[in-house]
This record gives structure tokens, C-alpha cells and sequence, in this order.
């Protein structure tokens, strides 16, 4: 059946994963769910132990079975640990039929292809998956079909009792002995645990994984001790030179300064770009250089940004200092900079719900005016790629990228022409993760297409002397260069469904041919 | 063109390719590795072939490494590498080219 993006989901995968195809933005509009809450095992005794000697202790009180779901966060990004630590022992004591769902999987996880060779993981859900696990999944090694879903889209799953997770692990930088956790602090600091919120809000039995436990009560938290079952201390949650690195140095590439200057140029030309404005960037080269660009304009302009949303870097939080920009809602660090710019008064944790659940009474993203994104492909339409490379493996996550485009007022993607010898701009991106409809305007280093089903932004920069273009003479000069590109051969076989915002398919991803 | 010896041009660098040609007399071998294989495989061939013929060489091994260079690319490494293996130094036919 083709979905609203032109997509044909076969029949046999809707049933076998109960859902509908995408039918468009919006379409579940004021629909009204019935959330399902966790079961909680009280602790009314005052003489109750959470803190348990090991992992394989806290599975065992948790009841750790065969086929349960688990979930895990990406806060330490590729310096985590804790996936790790806790398949090995799930592996050692012999269950199998696992699920992971999990915010994001990525290189870090490579042990996990093992797991899933031998059937200890069978299912998994996430935002993206990256390295062995991608392999796995995309060369059909993995028994179910994965799911892939945005980070707005995960929490709808969690609360709507989609996702049923029965045990969620939390690394945690520090709790105390009653499970209050905190992303700062101690010796592999992420800043917050955006994340991990709708894990011990939904999951029946929470587990706290931590290497720095500080005296009670660890406050403020980010996670509530009345969420926690279990603490477990062990010697290091992550490595902390690959959970936060240093700030990016600017990039010196032309081809993303000039990108950079463009989206600066488009933003500050819309309507959009006025005292008390909101702003979300990524933590790409040309994104970071557009930040820098824009804070000179600011400065010159008087304008101040009221917030900045999402993953934080270096140039955002300087933006908060310096007094351009009046709050910051941090989602995610990427860098140690941002971690420490959470003791700023006005650099405020959310959670992941807050951000960008499609189902809840209204997220942060909805109040976005503009957001600065990447992506592997664009087609004609303005659908946008990120999880599936152009050699058909999956490489990529969703992240926050649907929930943003469809939420901000004006998105932009920041993509140069060509990358290696793929054309970027093509009559059909690999898989869909974004929908045409959500994308505003694609900038490469040829030029600015506004997406024509925008007509009030063409009018507002029609005479503004930017480089403008159309999407399709874009992708015609990239084929110029690079030739046309003969679409890649997939066998029959669904190895993941890319889920949209509000649970219907998006697009399907097949096994790669050998 | 008549090769003399094994010779090599290029880099494994992104968007680059590494081609390394030697003589033979069993016509045109062309081993071909690339990042880019399912969307442009036939396409590097057909280049790599067209190269050989400009430069009048009817027997060789050549073996590509891609990492996704633009047919403008491939074509320069192939030539060099052809030009390292005849010792030509001076005197390259650039009108030719």
C-alpha cells in the first residue's frame, strides 16, 4: 500500500507489526490515547535496600526472563558502557528472545552482533543503529523486524504501552543508595538524562547502573528515587574521552563555511528572525559555523534568540552567556563545555517527552521557529534520508530530525551537493525517515531550494539577492557531477520499518544484497 | 603505449581512487574495488576501459581501489599510473588527453 510519502509498505509487514501506513502530518491530531502506567513494586518499609552488589543480582530480583523487552539510553554516546555490561550477563546466564529498545544504538554496541547471531537479541527498537549492529540488522541476521523510531516517536511508543518495557537500565553519572540520579557529577559526567525519563516513568522494574555513588539525598536529581527499584555500583559506566569531548573546533572547509553563511543569510531574512526567536542547530561542521555567523548578526542586529532547544555544543551555550539567547532546553551534551554550562541558572534539563512526543499535550518542538538539520539524502519532494547509507546498510539514527522538521516553523537541511560520489539531491532517497512536507528549505554549496509548498517563505527572500534555486535543478547539476547513480539491488526481505512520529510506517528497509 | 613495469598512482583518501597497472599480454584485466560498486561500477569500467584506449594500451592488469572519485579522477590516476609504467616523462601527449 503507498503512504503519504509515495511509499509502498507491503500488506503482510503492516499486519505482522499492527500498524497503518503514514498518512500525513497531522493526522492524528487531537486523537485522544489512554496511557498505560508501569507496575510498581512498592517500598513502604523504611528499612528497604535498593543498592545490590552486582548487574547479575539486579536482573535476577528484577526477574530477567526470556523475551523481555529492555532499554537502555545514548547519553554516553560512544563511550558508554552499560549495553554492554548488561548483555554480557543477560548472555552468561542464558536468556534469550530479548528485545533492546533502546534511545539510540551505536559502535559502542558492536558485542551486541554476537548476541544477536546467537539469539540472545532477537528484536530491537531504536532511534538509529550504527556499526555491527547495522550490519546485523541490515544483512538479515536479526530474527524480528527492528524498529526505528524518532526520539519523539519512542516516547509515544513507551507511554502509549506500545513498547511494553519491562526492565529499563539507567547509567546514571551519580545516585545515591535510593536510586535519585543525576547526569552531573562524578567521573563520566553527561550533562542529563533527557532520555531516560520515560524509561523509569513506564518501565515495571528500573534499574540504576552508577560508578559514583554520593551520600542521600543526591539532589537536584534528574531521576526520581520513586521510579528506582534497584542501584548497582560498578567501576566505570563509560569512558568518559568518548561521552563528552571538547569543544569542535570551527571547521575550516569552504564548502561548509559556505553553507553555513547561506543558512545564516535564509534565516535572518525570514520573518521568523525577530526579537525572541527560537532556534535548534546540530553538532555537524557547517551547523556549528552557522551558530558562530548568526551570533555576529544577532549582535549587529539587537536581536536575541528567547531559547535554544536540543543537543548542545560549545556555540549554544556561549549564546546563553553572553546574553543572545535567553534559556537553553538541553536534550543532550556533546561536549564538556556543555555539560558544565548546566550550572548556569537559565540551562534547564528536559525530558525527551517534553522535547518532542507527538502524543502529549504539546512539546517543546511545536515552539520552534527555525531548526538547522543534516541529512545522507534529499529527494525532489524534500524527503530526507538519515538512517539507511546510499549502499543500503543502515548507518544512521533518526534522532530528533522528524520531530523538529515537522515542529519548527521554518527547517532547514544543510547538505553539500555531493558526498564522495553520491549525489546528496536525488529523484529517490533510499529510505524516508523525514516526510517532504516537514521540510522547509535544503541548502547545499550551489545554492537555497525552498520548498514550494512554502510560497510565504519564497516571497519573503524573493528579492533578498540569496542564491536561489530549485530542488530539482540542484539534484540535476549533482547528477552532472557525479553521473546518475544506478539504484542498489535489496533482497525481498523487511529487516526494519521506519516508524513516523505517530507510530504508522514511514518506509520499510530490506535486506542488502550480498 | 607499451608498459615496462608495475607502477602505481593515487591515494585511498576520500573521493580519490588507487590504481596500480602492470604489463601483461592477455588483453585488459581490470580489478575493480570501490565504495560505489552498486551505483557506479559499470560506469568506473567503462572509464577505466576508455582510458586504456585513449592511451593505446591493449594489454594490462590493472587494479582500482575507489573511494568514490569522480570520473575526472579515475581517468588522471589511470594515465599516471600508465605514464609511471611506459617511462614517460617528457613529452606527455596532453593533446591527447
Amino acid at each position: 500500500m503507498l503512504n503519504a510519502v509515495g511509499r509502498d509498505i507491503p500488506e503482510e509487514i503492516l499486519e505482522k507489526v499492527h500498524k497503518v501506513p503514514f498518512m500525513g502530518n497531522g493526522h492524528y491530531d487531537g486523537y485522544e490515547i489512554k496511557k498505560t502506567g508501569p507496575k510498581t513494586r512498592c517500598v513502604i518499609s523504611n528499612g528497604k535496600n535498593k543498592l545490590v552488589s552486582s548487574i547479575r543480582e539486579a536482573l535476577e530480583l528484577s526477574g530477567i526472563k526470556d523475551g523481555m523487552r529492555i532499554s537502555f539510553h545514548h547519553h554516553f554516546r560512544e563511550g558508554d558502557h552499560i549495553v554492554n555490561m548488561v548483555m554480557k550477563e543477560i548472555h552468561e546466564m542464558g536468556i534469550r528472545d530479548i528485545t533492546l529498545c533502546a534511545s539510540s544504538l551505536g559502535k559502542a554496541h558492536d558485542p551486541v552482533y554476537d548476541y544477536i547471531l546467537d539469539g540472545t537479541v532477537t528484536g530491537i527498537e531504536a532511534s538509529g543503529v550504527r556499526g555491527k549492529i547495522g550490519e546485523a540488522i541490515s544483512r538479515g541476521y536479526l530474527k524480528n523486524i527492528a524498529i526505528l523510531r524518532s526520539h519523539g516517536g519512542r516516547v509515544r511508543a513507551i507511554e502509549s504501552g506500545e513498547s511494553k518495557i519491562n526492565i529499563a537500565f539507567i547509567g546514571a553519572p551519580t545516585s545515591d543508595d535510593y536510586g535519585n540520579l543525576s547526569g552531573m557529577g562524578g567521573k563520566n559526567e553527561c550533562g542529563v538524562l533527557s532520555y531516560s525519563s520515560v524509561d523509569a516513568d513506564y518501565a515495571d522494574k528500573v534499574i540504576a547502573i552508577t560508578d559514583t555513588l554520593v551520600p542521600f539525598p543526591n539532589y537536584p536529581c534528574q531521576i526520581s528515587m520513586t521510579k528506582v527499584d534497584y542501584v548497582v555500583k560498578v567501576d566505570e559506566i563509560g569512558d568518559a574521552s568518548k561521552i563528552a569531548t571538547g569543544a569542535a573546533k570551527p571547521t575550516t572547509d569552504m564548502k561548509k563555511l559556505m553553507l553555513a553563511r547561506y543558512c545564516t543569510d535564509f534565516v535572518t531574512k525570514t520573518p521568523y528572525y525577530r526579537i525572541g526567536f527560537s532556534y535548534q542547530t546540530g553538532v555537524g561542521g557547517a551547523s556549528i559555523a552557522s551558530t558562530l555567523y548568526l551570533a555576529d548578526r544577532m549582535r549587529g542586529d539587537g536581536v536575541k534568540m528567547a531559547f535554544g532547544l536540543g543537543g548542545l555544543t560549545k556555540p549554544m551555550c556561549d549564546l546563553l552567556d553572553e546574553g543572545l539567547c535567553g534559556a537553553l532546553f538541553d536534550t543532550q551534551d556533546f561536549d564538556t563545555f556543555a555539560i558544565q554550562n548546566m550550572h548556569h541558572p537559565r540551562h534547564y534539563m528536559i525530558t525527551a517527552g517534553e522535547y518532542a512526543s507527538p502524543f502529549n499535550k504539546g512539546a517543546f518542538v511545536n515552539k520552534l521557529d527555525f531548526v538547522i538539520l543534516a541529512a545522507l539524502e534529499v529527494d525532489t519532494d524534500f524527503n530526507c534520508n538519515v538512517v539507511v547509507g546510499s549502499d543500503g546498510m543502515l548507518m544512521g539514527a533518526q534522532g530528533g530530525h522528524p520531530d523538529t522538521a515537522e515542529g519548527a516553523k521554518c527547517s532547514i537541511v544543510l547538505v553539500p551537493l555531493v558526498q564522495g560520489r553520491m549525489p546528496t539531491i536525488r529523484d529517490r532517497v533510499t529510505a524516508v525517515t523525514t516526510p517532504g512536507e516537514s521540510v522547509d528549505v535544503v541548502i547545499t554549496e550551489y545554492g537555497i531550494a525552498v520548498n514550494p509548498r512554502r510560497q510565504d517563505l519564497i516571497d519573503a527572500v524573493r528579492d533578498s539577492g540569496l542564491p536561489l534555486t530549485t530542488i530539482e535543478e540542484m539534484k540535476e547539476k549533482a547528477y552532472s557531477i557525479t553521473g546518475e547513480p544506478k539504484d542498489i539491488e535489496f533482497e525481498d526481505r523487511v529487516v526494519a520499518v521506519i516508524e513516523a512520529r505517530d507510530g504508522t510506517i514511514m518506509d520499510v528497509v530490506r535486506q542488502i544484497k550480498e | 603505449m607499451k608498459l615496462l613495469k608495475p607502477a602505481a598512482a593515487g591515494t585511498l583518501e576520500s573521493s580519490d581512487c588507487f590504481v596500480s597497472i602492470e604489463p601483461s599480454e592477455n588483453g585488459i584485466e581490470i580489478d575493480l574495488k570501490s565504495d560505489v560498486i552498486r551505483q557506479f561500477g559499470d560506469r568506473i569500467r567503462e572509464v577505466i576501459g576508455e582510458t586504456l584506449e585513449t592511451l593505446g594500451i591493449e594489454n594490462c592488469t590493472i587494479s582500482v581501489t575507489d573511494k568514490g572519485a569522480l570520473d575526472c579522477t579515475i581517468r588522471a590516476r589511470v594515465e599516471s599510473a600508465a605514464f609511471r609504467s611506459a617511462e614517460i616523462k617528457e613529452e606527455i601527449p596532453w593533446e591527447k588527453l
